[in-house]
């Protein structure tokens, strides 16, 4: 089989494609965290698609753009406490309090964005029964509206936002002769909390079963007393948050990330793992986020270029839905138990 | 409509028939800017039809010599140019509408048949590529093929799923075109190829016909072959293979019991819209002359997908209309270039909000009734209490002003 490989690769005129498995065994395990980091992030955003898919069955294509507003309010938050591309000065107590503030002002913005798109875009939609393709087309609409908006040169600009270092990664522990650094660890301990907490939040608090009921039968859930309108701005709110905190690691993982248009192909490939795990399910956003994550990092060191990730994890993703069309974990928001 | 019994509910009479295609037509009369317009078109005999398309497709090809102020684009950008740039937005319009329109398919990665189309005619013609060289015109055809293939191969697996996911899976389709166009040596990624070919002829001072920079030929060419594959779009819809794309926009679930194999059908319509979108592709390459990886991106399919919409989701003339405004306000208008994409996306929130059937609405006539069975039960004729103010017209004069 190993052989058939090596055959194929031979026989094609080019090395654009190589099938390094030395490469892909020496570094198993710093791909395995690397990547476990970064899908910890999707995962973050994948919550936000997650939910409002399974409130409103909408792929909110808004949400990479409420990710990314989040984004710029971190940075814009740091630069202003006076980080920059070199490693601060002050001691970590500060650090701390700084990374907090920027993390509150970068949920924030997400949420705030998150709301406003719900209001003037959806809103007025659901008022007048619109059909599905138009949210589609709405959900559009607005993520392109608003790349292009803060590219205005007087908003945020064509270029990266300036880079900012939060702190330098420290090694803190090896597991099977890989360093894991502090950042990994804050990055990926700092999600799974957050996503447990969500969790917790929707099976087990009243609002969180008022989500459950929309997303099961919105009609139904009205007649009981569950507000839908309000339950639906609280999704786009909890999505938001989620997304605001995800941008600070994202920040943390990729100073100079913070583009007008950054967000979007991570978007998609957040609503990628969110489809991945099975849309509608909060663990399972995680879940798609991680093995998104690791199989793109894979993918990349096997194929040999950094832009094979993204192909891996389309192919990936094409071939679980064919395979199981309700993803992974596959139960839908509204059918998950308390 | 109006019964109230739990019984079957009895076979439609001429009379009831008549009814049904009078309320059909007065809902979608009282939308649109054109609504007068299209109901003069359709009171109008067949041959007059013909006349006046006939007069509009003169003045379709004598566009170029229109070359005056309120409408040119000229001292900021070529005439020809813009027009050409416009056919070929229109272009691709019809052909995603076949996709977005008919079937009700969203498809996010329209560019990625574009770029086949492209890449096919640069790399069968460029002397950049080491491959077999053939005449530009040929490649035209292939570049139909071949994007052909691409949409059956794309769609196979995809178009099985729920409709949604077909957005997301097309999305990362055309970014995954765009990555292996840079990663792939073979296709030169940023470098890309030159001196892709034209077709044949020269003038008399030995410049060819189809420069670079000469917009009118090709403009021509381009709206020669976009009334042609208008014709075929518009037998396309009026066939049975229409009646199931518009059944299965409507109601997938619906079409699929009544015996539609809406798999097949919802291949047929990516395969056929990606066709059109790899043969805009090979003819815009051929104009432009040059092609390497910066053309195709995500941005460009959302306009693409804002030119159907814009225009009328589901109405050819509309994807025509729209594709043309998409690329004329950017040319006309230079200074609000450099936000056409805030515009048009701006545009597709509150076109979805006010105006979700677009600028020219698509008809929602009954498509079962063919055009000679609805005049025999239902003659033409100004809807009851529909539209006061408008003076009834003799069907026979043709007035469509």
């Amino acid at each position: 089989m190993l052989d058939l490989v090596a055959l194929s690769v031979v026989h094609m005129d080019s090395s654009w494609i190589n099938f390094d498995i030395n490469s892909l065994l020496q570094n198993f395990w710093s791909a395995t965290f690397d990547g476990l980091t970064f899908g910890a992030v999707y995962g973050l955003i994948a919550v936000g698609y997650t939910l409002v898919y399974g409130v409103l069955s909408l792929i909110n294509f808004a949400h990479s753009e409420v990710f990314i507003v989040g984004a710029y309010g971190v940075v814009i938050t740091l630069t202003m406490l006076g980080f920059g591309p070199s490693a601060p000065t002050i001691g970590p107590a500060a650090i701390i309090m700084d990374l907090l503030l920027a993390l509150v002002v970068g949920m924030v913005f997400s949420a705030g964005t998150a709301f406003i798109v719900e209001r003037v875009a959806y809103r007025p939609l659901r008022k007048r029964n619109a059909p599905r393709l138009a949210f589609l087309i709405t959900a559009i609409g607005v993520s392109f509206a608003i790349q292009y908006l803060i590219f205005l040169p007087f908003i945020g600009g064509a270029n990266a936002q300036p880079a900012v270092t939060m702190f330098i990664p420290t090694p803190i522990f090896d597991v099977f002769g890989t360093i894991i650094t502090n950042q990994q660890i804050i990055i990926v301990v700092a999600a799974v909390l957050l996503m447990v907490g969500t969790d917790m939040f929707i099976r087990r608090s009243r609002t969180g079963r008022g989500i459950r009921a929309v997303a099961q039968d919105p009609d139904t859930a009205t007649l009981m007393g569950v507000s839908k309108e309000r339950t639906i701005v609280i999704t786009f709110i909890i999505g938001g948050l989620l997304a605001g905190a995800a941008a600070l690691f994202y920040v943390m993982l990729v100073p100079s990330g913070v583009i007008y248009n950054g967000g979007f192909i991570l978007g998609v490939k957040a609503f990628a793992a969110a489809v991945l795990g099975g849309i509608g399910n909060v663990r399972g956003a995680l879940l798609g986020g991680i093995l998104l994550g690791i199989v793109g990092n894979y993918g990349q060191i096997l194929l040999g270029d950094a832009q094979w990730a993204d192909v891996v994890a389309f192919v990936i993703l094409v071939l679980v839905l064919l395979v199981r069309p309700t993803g992974i974990l596959g139960t839908t928001l509204g059918r998950s138990r308390a | 409509m109006s019964t109230s019994s739990d019984g079957p509910r009895p076979l439609p009479t001429a009379e009831a028939a008549r009814e049904a295609i009078e309320t059909e037509s007065v809902a979608t009369l009282r939308r649109g800017p054109f609504r007068g317009l299209r109901e003069r078109w359709n009171g109008l005999s067949r041959p007059t039809q013909w006349a006046w398309m006939l007069i509009v497709v003169v003045i379709a090809y004598a566009m170029p010599y229109l070359n005056f102020f309120p409408l040119s684009t000229a001292p900021g950008n070529d005439w020809p140019l813009a027009l050409f740039a416009m056919a070929v937005y229109a272009l691709v319009a019809v052909g995603l509408n076949v996709v977005v329109g008919y079937a009700g398919l969203l498809d996010l990665g329209y560019v990625a048949f574009f770029a086949v189309g492209s890449y096919t005619a640069a790399m069968f013609t460029s002397p950049d590529s080491p491959y077999l060289k053939i005449p530009y015109l040929w490649t035209l055809p292939l570049a139909m093929v071949i994007a052909m293939i691409f949409g059956v191969v794309l769609g196979v697996p995809t178009l099985r799923l729920r409709g949604d996911y077909l957005a997301i899976v097309t999305l990362g389709f055309g970014e995954i075109v765009r990555i292996l166009a840079t990663i792939i040596p073979a296709m030169k990624g940023q470098v890309g190829f030159q001196n892709v070919g034209r077709p044949p002829g020269e003038g008399p001072n030995g410049i060819p016909i189809f420069a670079n920079s000469n917009g009118t030929p090709w403009y021509w060419l381009t709206v020669t072959i976009l009334i042609i594959i208008l014709l075929l779009a518009g037998n396309l819809e009026r066939s049975r293979v229409g009646r199931a794309w518009i059944a299965i926009r409507e109601d997938e679930d619906a079409a699929e019991t009544m015996g539609v194999p809406t798999f097949k059908y919802k291949v047929w319509a990516f395969a056929i819209g990606a066709s059109v979108g790899g043969l805009s592709g090979a003819l815009f390459a051929g104009q432009v002359g040059f092609v390497n990886n910066q053309k195709f991106d995500v941005q460009t399919s959302i306009l693409f997908l804002a030119a159907v919409v814009l225009g009328g989701t589901g109405n050819k003339v509309g994807a025509i209309l729209g594709g043309a405004i998409v690329a004329y306000i950017p040319l006309r208008f230079t200074a609000v270039a450099d936000y056409k994409y805030l515009i048009f996306g701006v545009a597709l929130v509150i076109l979805m909000i006010y105006r979700s059937q677009g600028l020219i609405p698509a008809k929602m006539r009954l498509m079962a009734y063919s055009r000679k069975a609805v005049e025999w039960v239902a003659p033409p004729k100004v809807p009851r209490g529909a539209e006061p103010p408008r003076t009834p017209t003799p069907r026979t004069e043709g007035g469509a002003s």
